[in-house]
């Protein structure tokens, strides 16, 4: 029933000069979107407003779960599109809308009409209760309520007539592709993925580093972090993976420094060379999904351990989440039921007993000392190794 | 270089068993059901694989069930038997070191009411015919006994319990699920006391996704799939009609010569776990040469987990298993070696090698070469 869906933004509303910037990057975003959709759609900016028209038919729940998925919408709302054939036709459909867009009529509305088009024969006022009335009659259990009604019927006059009350929420943020890019450091865990869809919500566009350790960290491993990659793509967009073999880097750490610190002097390795391949590929910064005090190399202590080798900043969306804050993100945009399969990730396998909670930094430096002669002979060899992959 | 070690799990289809599979897909693809002439010549490429596996076994073709694979085999195996003979008891007997698809098929029958005797093994991996007698009771109608161990290769005494099984109560249906035995032993399930066995193809160079049961006559089976009622309505589901074609013909390639084929394998056996008791921190679980079955050899390396000696090896073109490669999915270790009494240290250190009759010594030769390489480096980083 519905042709076309009004595409609802809040916060790019406050942009100012800018704001089509922000707008174009969502039209953009929403076309994206809806490629692979079945059907075909016009995604168009008209009076302030977006809409995604549909040409012919569609399947409805295909297109809400896609739009729902791009960020800089706040709401959705499918929107029936009658031609202006006098005020007693609409009045019709208008009746026959309600009926099928609500089944069950126990409930309150109130006719939010608007005559755009000026040389409309009744104004909004005359709308607004001709309509209203109508609906009251047609529909015995139906109420109206001009205050806090359960819904609005929105009734737009303008070349065409716009019918819409039913609005979806969406996925809120801002348009991917406005804020500039960010390398995301994903494990297979739960933590990073949310970590990523967190600051693509707001804006930015992610590529990502993962650190493979074969033959510690199997080659389902590795598939499993692609495949966590595709889940936050479906949000963010495409995302370049880098995969970097972390192996003997890992290895001569063990080797060479002592082991409560393997942990710290290891993420110190990672974030070097996560910040390198971000400089390189033009990234303003890093996104991790640590939180305070969640593992050892998570306390306050730790976190300044290994934020102090980086250059770039490095954004913590989960810095104050409770585990199951994370969960909870992680299961509703889909990356939980991956991240808990059972596959060791890198940073695990070595893991001390009882790694330090509160690394000493000059204790820390004095021992990645003992690394100088090779590391940066082994950082080269894995950056030039490194495989990348890309994930849509 | 690459050295398959994992046939356990798996095996290569050989060409000439690819070839009955694409002659079968191509040339009789009708529905072996259909009453024309296209239908009549898939029925008899079915009919032909079911005698020629009949006579493999000295059985009756009639007694051949074609399945999906092990797991249906062993499903309706027991589920059928067990729910056909409810009314003349509700205990049911198996072993702690089946398969999951043993395993979880008696757990399901706990739900529905069975009582299951789950039988301990000896550290070698062998049931006691003396617990097995303890456990028979009045009520028991139906054996799950494995033929060979997937995990250790441990080869149990099926006939003799089979024997324990009828002289104390005749009715008894005995099961064998003899996944990991078929085209390794002249199985001759009449012989051998054994009412149900299953089969499955692609242990033996076959295609994957097909299997047999075989059902001695008389023996009643209430059906686990209900449709068309083709297979005489025991197992209704069109054919597949060329993974059945597939299956007869490395079924007759695998009991051609099987005798000269099985003493080459314990010749790699022998060679493999006497090489690797050679070095330092190791050890074989399960029956030792032709105690054993002849294709697998369970070894520990301590220290070691087993998961990073198996992707080491990998790296070297060595494909091997950790445990058995059905349990390898779930991070709990391997329950049969839980079941054998062995010792902690080993659980995940564990790996097993499983050859058929394409791998050769020269191959055995050059795993040993690589673990002697890779077991002092990779016991240099342990977690400490």
């Amino acid at each position: 029933m519905y042709q076309s869906f009004l595409i609802k933004y809040a916060e790019i509303a406050t942009k100012g000069k800018n704001r089509y910037l922000f707008e174009d990057a969502l039209v953009r975003q929403i076309r994206r979107a809806l490629k692979p959709v079945e059907g075909q759609f016009r995604v168009v900016k008209e009076q302030g407003r977006i809409y995604a028209h549909a040409g012919g038919a569609f399947d409805y729940d295909e297109v809400t779960d896609v739009l729902g998925r791009v960020f800089g919408i706040v709401a959705i709302c499918p929107v029936v599109i009658l031609e202006d054939e006098g005020f007693e036709k609409l009045t019709e459909d208008v009746i026959a809308y309600m009926d099928r867009a609500y089944p069950d009529k126990h409930m309150t509305f109130k006719v939010m009409a608007r005559r755009a088009r000026k040389n409309y024969p009744k104004d909004s006022c005359a709308i607004n209760a001709d309509l209203g009335e109508a609906i009251l009659n047609a529909f015995p259990d139906i109420r109206v309520d001009v205050h806090h009604p359960d819904i609005y019927l929105n009734v737009e006059i303008r070349e065409k007539i716009y019918v819409y009350s039913r609005s979806i929420p969406g996925a809120g943020g801002m348009p991917v592709g406005t804020a500039g890019k960010a390398m995301l450091l994903l494990s297979g865990g739960i933590d990073s993925p949310v970590a990523g869809y967190m600051i693509a919500r707001r804006g930015a566009v992610i590529d990502a580093v993962y650190f493979h350790a074969p033959p510690y960290t199997s080659e389902r491993a590795k598939q499993k972090v692609v495949d966590l990659a595709r889940q936050v793509a479906r949000y963010s967009g495409p995302i370049e993976l880098h995969v970097i073999n972390f192996t003997d880097i890992q290895l001569y750490i063990y080797e060479t420094c002592p082991h409560d610190e393997l942990t710290i002097i290891m993420r110190r390795y990672m974030m070097r060379i996560a910040g390198q391949i971000a400089e390189e590929n033009g990234c303003l910064g890093l996104v991790t999904g640590e939180s305070i005090g969640q593992v050892a190399s998570q306390t306050m202590q730790s976190l300044m351990a290994t934020n102090e080798v980086c250059t770039l900043p490095v954004y913590r969306p989960l810095i104050a989440f409770d585990k199951q804050d994370i969960v909870s993100v992680s299961e509703r945009i889909g990356t939980y039921e991956t991240s808990i399969l059972p596959f060791e990730d890198c940073c695990t396998i070595f893991v001390a007993k009882h790694p330090v909670t509160k690394p000493n930094l000059k204790a820390i430096r004095r021992s990645e000392e003992k690394l100088q002669e090779k590391i940066h002979g082994m950082i080269c060899t894995a950056l030039e190794t490194r495989e990348i992959i890309r994930v849509e | 270089m690459e050295i398959y070690f994992d046939n356990a799990a798996t095996t290569q289809v050989v060409p000439r068993v690819s070839d009955a599979v694409v002659r079968a897909m191509t040339e009789n693809y009708g529905n072996p059901s259909s009453l024309h002439h296209k239908g009549y010549e898939a029925e008899r490429c079915v009919r032909e694989a079911r005698e020629s596996i009949a006579s493999l076994l000295r059985a009756d073709e009639k007694e051949i069930l074609f399945t999906s694979g092990g797991t249906e085999s062993d499903n309706l195996a027991l589920i059928g038997a067990a729910m056909a003979n409810r009314r003349t008891g509700n205990h049911l007997i198996t072993t702690s070191i089946e398969h999951p698809a043993v395993l979880r098929t008696m757990g399901y029958l706990e739900e529905q009411g069975f009582r299951v005797t789950y039988l301990p093994v000896d550290d070698k991996g062998m049931v006691r015919a003396a617990d097995f007698a303890a456990a028979l009771t009045k009520e028991t109608i139906l054996v799950s006994v494995m033929y060979v161990n997937n995990e250790i290769g441990s080869v149990q005494p099926v006939a003799e319990l089979s024997r324990l099984a009828k002289s104390y109560r005749p009715s008894i249906v005995f099961h064998s699920d003899a996944v990991q035995a078929f085209g390794k032993y002249a199985i001759r399930p009449a012989k051998e006391g054994i009412d149900l066995l299953s089969v499955s193809a692609h242990k033996f160079h076959g295609p994957k996704g097909v299997g047999f049961l075989y059902v001695k006559d008389r023996t009643k089976l209430k059906p686990i799939l209900y449709g068309g009622g083709q297979q005489k309505d025991r197992r209704s589901g069109t054919e597949n009609v060329s993974g059945i074609a597939g299956m007869a013909e490395a079924a007759r390639l695998s009991c051609e010569d099987m005798e000269e084929k099985r003493q080459r394998l314990y010749g790699l056996k022998r060679h493999l776990s006497e090489g690797i008791l050679k070095m330092e921190g190791t050890c074989i679980h399960g029956p030792a040469g032709e105690a054993g079955a002849p294709h697998v050899v369970s070894a520990g390396f301590e220290g070691i987990r087993s998961e990073v000696l198996l992707h080491a090896l990998e790296e070297r073109g060595i494909y091997v298993s950790s445990g058995s490669a059905c349990a390898s999915n779930h991070p709990a270790s391997s329950d049969t070696l839980r079941a054998i009494g062995c010792e902690k240290r080993w659980l995940d250190s564990t790996l097993r090698f499983s050859f058929s009759d394409l791998n050769t010594m020269e191959e055995a030769d050059a795993c040993l070469e690589i673990l002697k390489e890779l077991l002092p480096v990779l016991r240099r980083y342990r977690r400490r």
